[in-house]
């Protein structure tokens, strides 16, 4: 098992004629993904890699089967791309950076109301090891295990993901939830379904400075069964990048890497000082 | 940067938004010289000069005066030219008329990240910061989420408005500058809007000051004449340049160097998906800042590849004179090693064997 995505998972890839989105569709068959459509408007009855090509979502589903979709959409149409996504499909994974944060906001009540999953924007996607990618991330730093990860950086959650590989365990699933300050899905959603994975023993999460998603994952974490490591980026960013005192109030002087290091450890997680003393942390709890 | 990615305006940018948007503000002009400043205050009379900065708390920095007399608001306003608040220039002063200010509230729409959803919020606090209300007294901060899909409707601006419990006018005109601030954050893409204070004086509802932030990633579509963004750019004090692809990765590499006793000198973060060129004008731009005494490369691949970032830092390689550190993990990590190595630069693959690297060489020089 693994949480969100598994080898029968069968997406579309919207956005799949666009550099990235053919150079990914590629890296995500060769993983073994079931890539089974793909959509660019105006572009349909071509293929990308082998993948057929239409010109809607609707109508990629009345030839195949599928429940997810990554987007690749360019930020200017990403929230019409995200809101057809959502309108058809139960998982929908945004990897789109820069979509302006009110189009965000709408897609995330959007996906309220249809009783989608929504992941990012600004994602690095989900990858369960072994099963199945729905992102950008490279496969070669992943192997099959038993440690779940949840982050809202990319780049970050590789590096630790490849320190966690190389120490010989393996990963259950990783989620990266999106860097962008609204997300469709945060730390505690993906918590909670690793909580209830019978195939993830524990839990890392790679948080970093600004907003409280963190406080608010170390709330749930207190509460959780299975043991979870943490690491924070940002302990040593300058001070004075804050945007504005209404945005203090809802966070109420949480943001800083150090109030979330404190959140998580009285919650119980450990928390590494470099990105690569996760493992040993692991170690530590699942002995 | 989290918190990156936005745009602020100048306190008198703000106020003309707010008047297109029919949110009164006091009577004034911005200038950019002290003889216009005097001139301005013999048609206004008593004035306020603010200097136009972004830096926060101008008043405790003495960076607003007032003036009863064109001659003062000259000598005042030569003053202000000659501050530096936060070591931040001022090139614009704003004079106002001054005003008879019987209570003074507080008003602004911000995004509730957590709740995903617009928080739009009035205090009868206003002219303090409003965290420290929040922090003091958070039941005299009143505040709605607003589903972005709604908006924010007039019967909304009157319950919050209504809960000042003030005289009939003020209430209506209360109500009024808050479903006009919503307009503003909605249709300026902005992630905050704040006037704090928002003046209740007996020639109606002014807004005192004007703070509005706006989203980086919505100038595509919005006119403020700078279109896009540029890469995340951070100055520090230490010796190591850093160059890093992630915002997250970028401040870990910076942690890390820090936590094993290396002193980072700038990063930048080149994002996602960087190409050959934009990897050029990173390695330029950061070598370019004078403490630089080695470049630390730190690329993970995944939308980015290595082989493209390789040709990058061979481009740029040739018009800079400093050692450089590489670090390549991922997506055609061996492609871009070999094409490295052809060009004589060795290539890491352990992040924290290459963060020694990179300390031992700034120390070398």
């Amino acid at each position: 098992m693994s949480i969100l995505i598994d080898e029968n998972t069968r997406a579309i890839v919207q956005g799949i004629t666009g550099s990235q989105g053919s150079f990914h569709t590629r890296l995500m068959l060769d993983y073994g993904t079931r890539i089974v459509a793909g959509v660019t408007p105006g572009k349909a009855g071509r293929e990308v890699h082998g993948v057929p090509v239409y010109n809607s979502v609707r109508e990629a589903l009345r030839e195949h089967d599928a429940t997810a979709s990554v987007i690749f959409v360019p930020a200017p149409f990403a929230m019409d791309a995200a809101f057809e996504a959502i309108e058809h499909l139960e998982l929908v994974v945004i990897i789109t950076e820069g979509i302006p944060v009110h189009d965000s906001m709408k897609i995330r009540e959007y996906a309220e109301h249809h009783g989608c999953r929504v992941i990012g924007p600004n994602t690095a996607g989900i990858i369960s090891p072994g099963k199945s990618k729905l992102g950008i991330m490279p496969a070669q730093v992943f192997a099959p295990g038993r440690v779940g990860v949840v982050s809202r950086s990319g780049t970050l959650a590789y590096e630790i993901a490849l320190a966690i590989t190389e120490s010989g365990m393996g990963e259950s699933t990783l989620v990266g939830i999106g860097g962008d300050p609204v997300v469709g899905t945060g730390f505690v959603e993906v918590l909670q379904m690793f909580e209830e994975d019978g195939h993830t023993d524990a839990v890392v999460l790679i948080g970093e400075i600004g907003g409280d998603a963190e406080e608010r994952a170390a709330e749930y974490i207190a509460q959780m069964s299975k043991p979870v490591v943490g690491y924070v980026a940002g302990i040593t960013a300058p001070p004075g990048k804050r945007m504005g005192h209404a945005g203090a109030i809802i966070t109420r002087g949480k943001g800083t890497a150090e109030s979330k290091i404190r959140a998580l450890e009285r919650s119980g997680a450990g928390v590494a000082r470099l990105p690569q003393e996760i493992p040993e942390l692991l170690h530590q709890v699942l002995k | 940067m989290s918190e990156a990615g936005v745009m602020r305006l100048y306190e008198y940018q703000g106020k003309q938004i707010f008047m297109r948007y029919g949110i009164r503000v006091p009577e004034g002009e911005v200038v950019t010289s002290p003889e216009k400043a005097g001139e301005i205050a013999s048609r206004l009379g008593d004035v306020v000069l603010k200097a136009q900065v972004l830096t926060g708390g101008r008043g405790k920095a003495g960076a607003v005066k007032f003036a009863s007399s064109p001659e003062e608001a000259q000598r005042m306003a030569e003053e202000l030219f000659c501050m530096q608040p936060g070591g931040e220039r001022v090139e614009k002063v704003l004079v106002e008329q001054r005003l008879n200010i019987r209570r003074e509230l507080y008003a602004g729409i911000t995004i509730d990240r957590g709740e995903g959803k617009p928080v739009v919020m009035l205090s009868p606090e206003g002219g303090v910061e409003i965290e420290s209300v929040a922090e003091r007294s958070p039941e005299k901060i009143f505040s709605r989420h607003v589903d972005p899909f709604v908006g924010f409707y007039p019967y909304m601006a009157r319950e919050l408005a209504a809960e000042l419990h003030p005289e009939p006018e003020v209430f209506g005109e209360v109500a009024g500058v808050l479903l006009r601030l919503y307009r503003i954050f909605e249709e300026k893409d902005a992630q905050l809007v704040e006037i704090n204070p928002l003046a209740v004086t007996d020639e109606g509802v002014i807004a005192a000051d004007a703070k509005v932030v706006i989203d980086e990633d919505a100038l595509f579509r919005q006119d403020f004449g700078v279109k896009g963004r540029g890469l995340p750019y951070v100055e520090l004090e230490g010796s190591i340049g850093c160059v890093v692809n992630g915002a997250g990765l970028a401040m870990a590499t910076m942690d890390t160097l820090k936590h094993l006793g290396g002193e980072p000198a700038n990063f930048l973060d080149i994002g996602g998906g960087a190409g050959e060129e934009v990897m050029r004008e990173a390695l330029l731009k950061v070598a370019s800042h004078p403490g630089v005494r080695v470049v630390f490369i730190n690329i993970l691949g995944g939308i980015t590849r290595c082989d493209e970032i390789a040709r990058g830092i061979i481009g740029a390689s040739r018009s800079i004179d400093l050692p450089l550190v590489v670090r390549f993990r991922g997506t055609n990590e061996e492609e871009g090693a070999a094409l490295l190595r052809e060009a004589g630069i060795e290539v890491e693959k352990d992040m924290i064997k290459a963060a020694r690297l990179a300390i031992e060489m700034s120390r070398r020089r």
